[in-house]
């Protein structure tokens, strides 16, 4: 990893180096500490460009809930990145790193992937430590690898040691059997997904509120102006939204009927997939019902947004890994438009910490399929 | 039947007490009489831990504040709770010690509320999984052998401190200042089951629970630097002994001693009676109350909103805790004898039950006991020793009896140079604050010898002694003999001021006689 630039996702704590989790409320909060990924990268010999812009806190899909400013693009600057990693995506995209750090809680580091035409990957759930990264949900947070190719994404997963399962003298026949699998729990992951996550961030947020760290507001003179201004002006409105949809998910009376049904559907799906996943290496999907849409889009109507997590979510609430890569382009606009290409990337689940079978299927993919090496129109030549 | 007996039983079946109706002239009659007492304890004691629950912090008290402190105990981003084990066996000895059952499988539960000493807007505490549930605590109280019943125990973390605080006002104040060096100490909860009836019993209780804990090394149990903190749920119905219908609950905080706590209690007991008693039972409300120790009364805590929903669910952070019975067995095998059977133990060797309650009270004076009758010091002689100039030593010079300097072996020395006549017991006597700072330590005998205290036994030096103090008091050797025995009293203090207290008192006293007698 020696001398490698890579980009770090500002929820991921760097020592010395502002961490904001793309929120007015850590604007100018700096770590006293690097999260485990990073130094283990940093004693490696990488070199860290910079943080790069998310949605606050992890919350989103696009990268326009960042407290800051959206991220575009870089086939389309009319279009989002994807989020909540929207920010690294563009950065490897647009060639401005060799790679990035992400992270994912729905489909995170995965959804930006297949907006902005790279490799994502998301390992399972406890293969990176998760010490350093700014918790949104911690039963379903991962860190991981964002890059050009599958074997530059298992080279930082791994740390900089080249891995030697990807190094194979010839490749294989790419054939393999494809069957189409019904998981008939598939669809009660969104909501098992949005019940969960929403009520452990609500209890991860609380501790932002001014007092140790953090932009607190000015002139309050008792405990609840304090509190309710510190918040009240630090964190953005998808933010409050899903703290206080968390928050009534676990209130008294309301727990049994959300969190704990919540909980009991995730080992519904996760003992699904686990099953189909003993009968299959890995299973194929796509990663968004759609290619990446316009800014402004569907920031309106959260609800919209959310439902283009369908095929992200599931993976989180197993626990499992799964990597996004390059499949193609697609002209987007429906006659008329002129023909922007927009990348797609398949989703590829595999079983839990089979890291190793997952890339190889991954990088076997990327070498025979041979696509045509694009670089995004607002890549650095 | 006489019509007052069918009077008497008439209105007896309405519930009213007969006394008062025949003889409204009686004083008002005790409160045990009508009422009933229901007290149940919440004691938080601080683990004996070096480090904090989830942190490596060091966990010690009177630090300069905010010098134990690391970005997880402080709440930063990212940052992620480690288990500390030391705290889980320290729990398992605790459980093991009050008879409670270990479970094997227990879990951890964020207890959400904010508050500025509060770091992450949640506590990590256990809720419906504790690691302790049962148990007892067997104390004798005013000489009657009572049973209180436990219900659990569970670990948590303990908050930050608030200084120049009001509740929710900074009443007065310019602003507030919080320390969190306690912010993540590990705590024990322990719930008692609501079997007090009196604050004697709830202080009985305490100073019991407390011995224990200190026994087990699980606390060192200081109320004053609040290493061990106790709230009482206090409620008072009105009820023919036996009836299962309590009366409204009432929490009484800020009780900095047992003794404290049980004037707490007793206040409250009273208070609720009186308004029962004069039909304003209505006004006994659920609430918080804290002990006002100048005042001596309870009063209301500023008016809480409605009861807290903590929005309790299991903490994610942390794996479920599994404890092996190989495990349970192995804190069982290094338990230390516990309070009770030390009790037991010092009873059949013959002591007193007020020498056994003294020496077991504190661990440092069983400790010393112990050691010294290790090395064959006689019992009693021992326990008075301790219990008497020991512990008085003690209090004058605020030590505890661990800080003393003596080594048990001297202790025992001295005692046993009394038992054979080196040494008197007035010139012990003398000697001991030198001894307690550890100058016999190398020897007893020598050191005693070196300052020229040893007994003087020799009955020709005795004699001599006599004659002359004989010599010098003819006077009132003359009023002795013509029947003023009393004066036998004089002599020997004159005979013992003479020898400088070295005298053999026994021999001195029996030669004296003999030689006033003019044998």
């Amino acid at each position: 990893m020696s001398g490698v630039p890579l980009a770090i996702k500002d929820n991921i704590c760097t020592q010395g180096v502002r961490t904001t989790a793309g929120s007015q409320i850590l604007r100018d909060y700096v770590p006293t500490f690097d999260a485990t990924a990073v130094s283990k990268l940093r004693a490696a010999g990488a070199v860290f460009l910079g943080k790069t812009n998310m949605d606050e806190f992890g919350m989103g899909s696009s990268t326009e809930n960042s407290s800051y400013q959206p991220t575009r693009n870089p086939w389309d600057p009319e279009r989002v990145p994807g989020g909540s990693s929207g920010g690294s995506a563009a950065a490897v995209a647009a060639r401005e790193c060799a790679a990035a750090l992400g992270s994912d809680t729905g489909g995170s580091i995965r959804q930006p992937a297949h907006f902005c035409g790279i490799v994502g990957l998301k390992p399972t759930y406890g293969r990176v430590s998760r010490y350093g990264l700014i918790s949104y949900a911690s039963s379903l947070d991962v860190i991981g690898p964002m890059a050009h190719t599958v074997e530059d994404a298992a080279l930082l997963l791994n740390g900089g040691v080249f891995p030697r399962v990807l190094r194979l003298s010839s490749l294989p026949d790419f054939s393999p059997p494809c069957p189409q699998v019904s998981l008939p729990t598939f669809g009660l992951g969104l909501p098992a997904y949005y019940v969960l996550a929403l009520s452990e961030a609500s209890s991860n947020l609380s501790r932002y509120d001014g007092v140790r760290y953090g932009a607190r507001t000015a002139g309050a003179s008792d405990l609840p102006s304090l509190f309710c201004g510190s918040r009240g002006e630090g964190l953005g409105p998808e933010v409050k939204r899903r703290i206080l949809m968390g928050t009534y998910a676990l209130s008294a009376g309301y727990y049994d009927a959300y969190y704990k049904r919540a909980q009991q559907v995730r080992t519904l799906v996760q003992r699904e997939m686990a099953a189909t996943l003993a009968s299959f290496d890995a299973l194929l999907t796509p990663t968004a019902p759609s290619p990446a849409y316009r800014l402004g889009e569907k920031s309106s109507d959260p609800l919209a947004m959310y439902k283009g997590d369908l095929m992200t979510v599931n993976v989180n609430l197993a626990g499992l890994p799964a990597v996004v890569l390059p499949a193609g382009f697609v002209s987007a606009g429906a006659g008329g438009e002129c023909g922007v290409q927009l990348p797609i990337g398949m989703q590829l689940i595999g079983r839990a910490f089979d890291e190793v079978g997952l890339l190889q299927l991954a990088h076997v993919y990327e070498q025979t399929a041979a696509l045509p090496s694009v670089a995004a129109p607002l890549a650095a030549s | 039947m006489r019509p007052s007996a069918l009077l008497f039983r008439f209105r007896c079946s309405w519930g009213f007490s007969p006394l008062h109706l025949h003889s409204p002239s009686l004083p008002p009659r005790p409160v045990q009489v009508e009422y009933e007492a229901v007290i149940g304890i919440e004691c938080h004691v601080q683990l004996l831990t070096r480090t904090k629950a989830f942190c490596s912090c060091p966990s010690e008290f009177g630090s300069e504040p905010n010098s134990n402190v690391c970005p997880v105990c402080l709440g930063h981003p990212g940052t992620l709770p480690v288990l500390n084990a030391e705290m889980v066996t320290l729990a398992v000895r605790a459980g093991l010690a009050l008879g409670a059952g270990i479970a094997r499988l227990s879990k951890f539960d964020r207890k959400q509320y904010f508050y500025p000493d509060l770091p992450k807007g949640y506590q990590i505490s256990q809720y419906d999984e504790p690691i302790c549930s049962g148990g007892k605590l067997e104390v004798e109280v005013d000489g009657q052998m009572k049973s209180f019943g436990i219900i659990r125990a569970h670990l948590e973390e303990d908050a930050g401190k608030i200084v120049y605080a009001g509740a929710d006002r900074l009443s007065g104040a310019d602003h507030s200042l919080v320390d969190y060096n306690r912010a993540g100490v590990p705590l024990l909860e322990i719930v008692s089951a609501p079997d007090m009836r009196s604050g004697r019993d709830a202080a009985a209780y305490g100073e019991e629970l407390r011995r224990v804990l200190r026994t087990c090394g699980v606390t060192d149990g200081n109320m004053a630097e609040g290493s061990m903190r106790c709230v009482v749920d206090v409620n008072v119905s009105v009820r023919p002994r036996g009836s299962p219908v309590y009366g409204t609950r009432v929490e009484i905080k800020n009780m900095n001693s047992f003794s404290n706590m049980q004037k707490a209690i007793d206040y409250e007991i009273e208070r609720q009676v009186g308004l029962l008693r004069s039909g304003r039972g209505d006004e006994i409300v659920q609430e918080t109350r804290l002990w006002d120790e100048i005042k001596l009364l309870t009063n209301t805590m500023r008016k809480k909103e409605g009861l807290a929903d903590y929005r309790y669910f299991p903490e994610p952070d942390l794996p479920p805790l599994t404890v092996s019975d190989e495990f349970v067995e192995q804190v069982k095998a290094s338990m230390p004898e516990l309070p009770a059977a030390k009790r037991a133990r010092y009873l059949s060797l013959g002591l007193s039950r007020g020498d056994v309650a003294v020496l077991t009270d504190e661990i440092a004076t069983s400790q010393l006991f112990d050691a010294v009758l290790a090395l064959g010091a006689p019992v009693k002689p021992a326990a008075n020793w301790i219990q008497g100039d020991i512990m008085a030593y003690c209090k004058e010079s605020k030590v505890g009896m661990d800080g003393l300097s003596i080594s048990p072996g001297a202790l025992a020395e001295m005692i046993s140079l009394i038992e054979d006549g080196t040494i008197s017991g007035k010139i012990a006597k003398e000697v001991l604050p030198e001894l307690l700072q550890g100058k016999g330590n190398e020897g007893v005998r020598p050191y005693i010898e070196n300052r020229g205290l040893l007994m003087i036994s020799d009955e020709a030096a005795i004699g001599a002694m006599i004659d002359k103090v004989l010599e010098a008091n003819q006077k009132q050797l003359q009023e002795f003999r013509s029947g003023k025995t009393k004066l036998q009293g004089y002599f020997e203090g004159q005979v013992m001021k003479e020898s400088k207290g070295r005298v053999n008192p026994g021999l001195m006293k029996e030669m004296l006689l003999r030689k006033l007698k003019g044998e």
